[in-house]
């Protein structure tokens, strides 16, 4: 899953306006031509299975694929749902970690830190499981929360570095025209922090959306435990777990391809007009 | 003329760095004062004191005769009255042109829409910018940006504007756009203080200039005298280098 809390590795500072977090799969843009191909190929490659496969051999193949569309549901909506809550405690830690009030600023570091520091799985068991009988709740409502504060973290931190990377000088001209800090934080600082996180931000999404298939151990009827349930009463191992996989694939490629064409859009925003 | 601004025994360290070592300054309405001095002089941290982008370690500052420096003080308010421009414009990439004058005096003067548009294309019209409302302001040349910067101060209707070497990051070419823009707005009356060397601006809208070097003043006379007599020796080094 996730680095240490100590560990950089995943985010690069490369200059002062872009930041380049590494985590989901490999984005690929319109100039890097050998990543595209590799993209077309996987991207193509994995739909033409998912179509060949059911043609070629119904059973099992065309029954697994009537079997899961459920499951995907389930981990759309695991994923959207946690997504929308990590952008929103994201977005009030990242505020904290930049604070200039101490506690706050305190509160929000620790949370990362502690966080960023325990495995999703273990976060996953231990809302489920641990604080079970005092929380009580039931398994998709418990994914939710544990995945929303995990990634919340994660978000602080691209939040953090996005609005570190606006030169200082916006806050300033900002204030010097009697803008309050919030206001100017609103209206200035945000609107621009946004335009560089949007890319690690869907990167986080894809990564988000792959470690929804923890949540199937939670009694989750997600993509994974959809596939499992089919695999355990056909013994249909093999064939069951490819299509779930082929699922994957096609999704999170789909989504680092729209996340790539958004990038392309933004940096071209305000060049044309 | 009584005094508008008054700065009385600023003092401000960084660490160990003495910025401003009780510098006094008294400037009266519709004046135009020149700072100048070389780099680390101060000169700058006196001009972002004024509206409080830096705070005073001791000292006070009045602006007609409301406090900056007072810890109560309605900081927002005085910075709504007093207008900057800085070395590095400082625009908002994320807002076209018009955007950018109009997005303050919309939101911090509860302006109409429509009057801060109005009054907006008055200012981009006096900054000979008309042309440019819709435009980003990555897509403007230097002296282009710096001059809807102005605007962008204007539009507040400040009773002072603080120039912080307004034509420092410009190439030689711009230069004259952006200070015949601040020719003009001296000659309307505008009380400002500039930090920079522009001398052809010095001469042609400075009623006062003073020389600063490491966190004090050191001599202050108007245009003509402090060009061609200075009385004290460190001036006159300082003025070999930039003359």
């Amino acid at each position: 899953m996730r680095g240490s809390p100590f560990s950089d590795r995943n985010t690069k500072t490369s200059d002062k306006t872009t930041i380049n977090v590494t985590d989901g799969t490999l984005i690929p843009l319109k100039d890097e031509g050998a990543l595209l191909s590799a993209w077309n190929i996987s991207f193509f490659g994995a739909i033409a299975l998912l179509i060949l496969l059911p043609i070629l051999s119904p059973d099992p193949y065309l029954r697994i694929l009537s079997f899961v569309p459920d499951g995907l549901v389930a981990t759309f909506s695991v994923t959207l749902i946690s997504i929308f809550f990590a952008l929103l405690i994201g977005l009030f830690a990242g505020l904290g970690r930049i604070s200039q009030k101490r506690s706050i600023n305190r509160i929000a570091t620790v949370y990362v830190e502690i966080i960023r520091g325990i495995p999703l799985l273990v976060q996953l068991f231990y809302i489920y499981y641990a604080l079970g009988p005092l929380l009580r709740l039931e398994g998709p409502t418990a994914a939710i929360v544990a995945m929303s504060i995990c990634y919340g973290a994660y978000m602080a931190e691209i939040f953090r570095a996005g609005m570190q990377a606006i030169p200082r000088g916006q806050m300033e001209a900002a204030l010097a025209l009697g803008m309050s800090r919030s206001m100017a934080m609103r209206k200035i600082i945000i609107p621009q922090t946004i335009r560089i996180i949007l890319p690690p931000i869907g990167n986080e999404f894809i990564a988000l959306l792959k470690d929804s298939s923890l949540v199937s151990i939670l009694a989750v009827s997600d993509l994974l435990r959809r596939g499992r349930e089919y695999a355990s009463t056909t013994f249909r191992y093999f064939e069951s777990y490819t299509v779930i996989a082929l699922i994957y694939l096609v999704m999170t490629l789909f989504f680092s391809r729209l996340v790539a064409m958004m990038e392309e859009k933004l940096r071209h925003r305000g060049k044309v007009h | 003329m009584e005094k508008y601004i008054e700065i009385i025994d600023a003092v401000k360290n960084f660490g160990s760095v003495k910025a401003l070592q009780g510098v006094s300054i008294p400037v009266k309405k519709g004046e135009v004062v020149l700072i100048i001095g070389p780099s680390g002089s101060g000169k700058s941290t006196l001009l972002r004191s004024i509206n409080r982008l830096e705070r005073l370690d001791s000292g006070r500052i009045l602006i007609d005769g409301e406090s900056v420096t007072d810890p109560g003080a309605d900081i927002r308010h005085i910075r709504e009255e007093v207008g900057m421009v800085f070395q590095s414009f400082n625009l908002f990439p994320h807002l076209t042109v018009l955007d950018n004058i109009t997005l303050a005096p919309i939101c911090v003067l509860k302006k109409s829409k429509d009057e801060a548009i109005e009054s907006a294309r008055r200012l981009l019209a006096k900054v000979g910018l008309s042309d440019k409302e819709k435009a980003w302001p990555e897509q403007l040349s230097g002296g282009q940006q710096q001059r809807v910067a102005i605007a962008r101060a204007l539009a507040m209707n400040p009773k002072v504007m603080l120039f912080d070497e307004p034509t420092s990051a410009l190439d030689p070419e711009m230069i004259k756009e952006v200070l015949d823009v601040m020719t003009e707005l001296a000659r309307e009356g505008m009380t400002m203080l500039v930090v920079s060397h522009e001398m052809g601006f010095a001469r042609a809208a400075a009623h006062r200039i003073i020389f600063m070097d490491a966190g004090q003043i050191v001599e202050e006379a108007p245009p003509d005298t402090f060009f061609t007599s200075p009385r004290e020796e460190r001036t006159r080094k300082f003025l070999e280098h930039i003359l």
